[in-house]
């Protein structure tokens, strides 16, 4: 009985984890609420932001995405039309805050919120 | 004997000049943070006291910490301890797995812990629970390096992110697999950098890369005495700072807070993050 009960409880814990990385190829941004969508970036247009978003970035971001964000063999560039052009900044700070744990991408939310919309700012300022 | 105790001084020595990471400034408790899928953290914590009657102990635990995926980190864990006037000993090891049900940053998330330990004569205070107290450190290292402790041990780790702020708690409840009640403990962490922005230059010595908090942990006796009798609590002020390089130093100086707590603790650790570990085993992987 404790082994089916203790069974139980490993099924209930992994369920939830396993069902998000057996999911198909989601379309993160369908997921962001409007909300979340319609954020704007209250760095948007500075030098500084841009500057310290570069640091956060080569920080954190540049050893899976690449040096330049031109992505690596198994993580995504981040100069394609959907981060440059199709997410807002809202979308894309919904995606760090959040993560996109079944496809890899994790929750970046250790990250103070000024910290994160200055890396919005740095990825952003790639296509400007 | 000698040789077995100049090895283990070694061998920390050696990781305490390579390892390095950025990490909340806890000692004891887990925030719900997991490590990024394919970074390792290598990792050293060491605590320093002495317990009334006894003799000054420094414990110790290098921690190899491996992101398996975006919701599960697994970490192995070393214990050693030395003992001022008596020895230095590998006291055991540690594996635990945090697992994270969901998958999304809600306002507290949960965080799933299981280990597994088998450790004896431990000094290296990872957690408090049950009635453990100053009585565990005043025996010599060879009587109690006869107690083995291989144990079970369940967290529910809940944390929070709240305007830069992190606040942590774990209830924690520990099985020995031999024939012993349940054990229960507690611990909670807030934390903060001490400027959210980062700065717009490359520097070490930011206010953004110090984070400091205060952290408070203790025992809360077993399945047949529960409560605060006979068990020991601790509190102190955290800190930590973090280079550019990747390299994290904390301090915590922490105060027991009854006479069953050693009165006055030091805490210290390092450690360093691998990016993408695997990635150094692949042929032409991005190094």
């Amino acid at each position: 009985m404790r082994r089916a009960g203790l069974m139980l409880l490993i099924f209930m814990v992994l369920l939830p984890a396993w069902r998000a990385n057996a999911a198909a190829d989601g379309a993160w941004m369908a997921s962001v609420p409007a909300k979340d969508h319609e954020r704007t970036n209250p760095y948007q247009g500075q030098a500084d932001a841009v500057s310290a978003g570069q640091n956060i970035f080569e920080e954190h971001c540049a050893k899976c995405h690449g040096a330049n964000a031109e992505g690596t063999k198994k993580r995504p560039p981040l100069k394609s039309e959907r981060v440059q052009q199709q997410a807002t900044p809202g979308d894309l700070h919904w995606l760090l805050v959040n993560g996109n744990m079944k496809k890899g991408m994790p929750s970046w939310a250790k990250l103070p919120d000024p910290q994160i919309w200055q890396v919005i700012s740095f990825l952003k300022s790639m296509h400007e | 004997m000698k040789t077995s105790c100049s090895t283990l001084i070694g061998f920390l020595l050696l990781l305490t000049t390579v390892a390095f990471a950025q990490e909340r400034p806890y000692f004891v408790t887990y925030s719900h943070e997991m490590e990024e899928p394919g970074n390792l953290d290598i990792e050293m914590f060491n605590a320093v006291g002495q317990p009334p009657g006894a003799n000054l102990f420094l414990g110790s635990n290098v921690e190899f910490e491996y992101g398996v995926k975006a919701w599960w980190t697994s970490e192995f864990y070393l214990d050693g301890q030395s003992t001022q006037n008596d020895s230095t000993i590998f006291t055991g090891f540690r594996w635990e797995n945090r697992i994270r049900p969901l998958m999304r940053e809600h306002w507290i998330n949960p965080v799933v812990y299981v280990e597994f330990e088998d450790t004896s004569a431990d000094k290296a205070l990872r957690e408090v629970v049950g009635h453990d107290g100053v009585p565990d450190f005043q025996q010599r290292n060879a009587e109690a390096r006869l107690d083995k402790e291989r144990e079970m041990e369940l967290k529910l780790i809940l944390g929070s992110n709240y305007r830069g702020w992190n606040i942590s708690e774990n209830i924690i409840s520990e099985k020995n697999l031999s024939n012993e009640p349940w054990e229960f403990g507690y611990a909670w962490a807030v934390s903060r950098p001490l400027r959210l922005a980062a700065s717009a230059h490359k520097c070490n010595f930011c206010a953004e890369r110090f984070q400091s908090g205060v952290e408070m942990y203790g025992g809360l006796g077993d399945r047949y005495s529960f409560g605060t009798s006979r068990t020991s609590h601790y509190i102190g002020p955290t800190v930590n700072w973090t280079a550019a390089n990747g390299t994290t130093l904390s301090f915590s100086p922490q105060f027991g807070l009854n006479d069953f707590s050693i009165l006055h603790l030091y805490r210290f650790g390092i450690s360093y993050e691998i990016e993408q570990f695997l990635s150094y085993f692949h042929r032409g992987g991005d190094r």
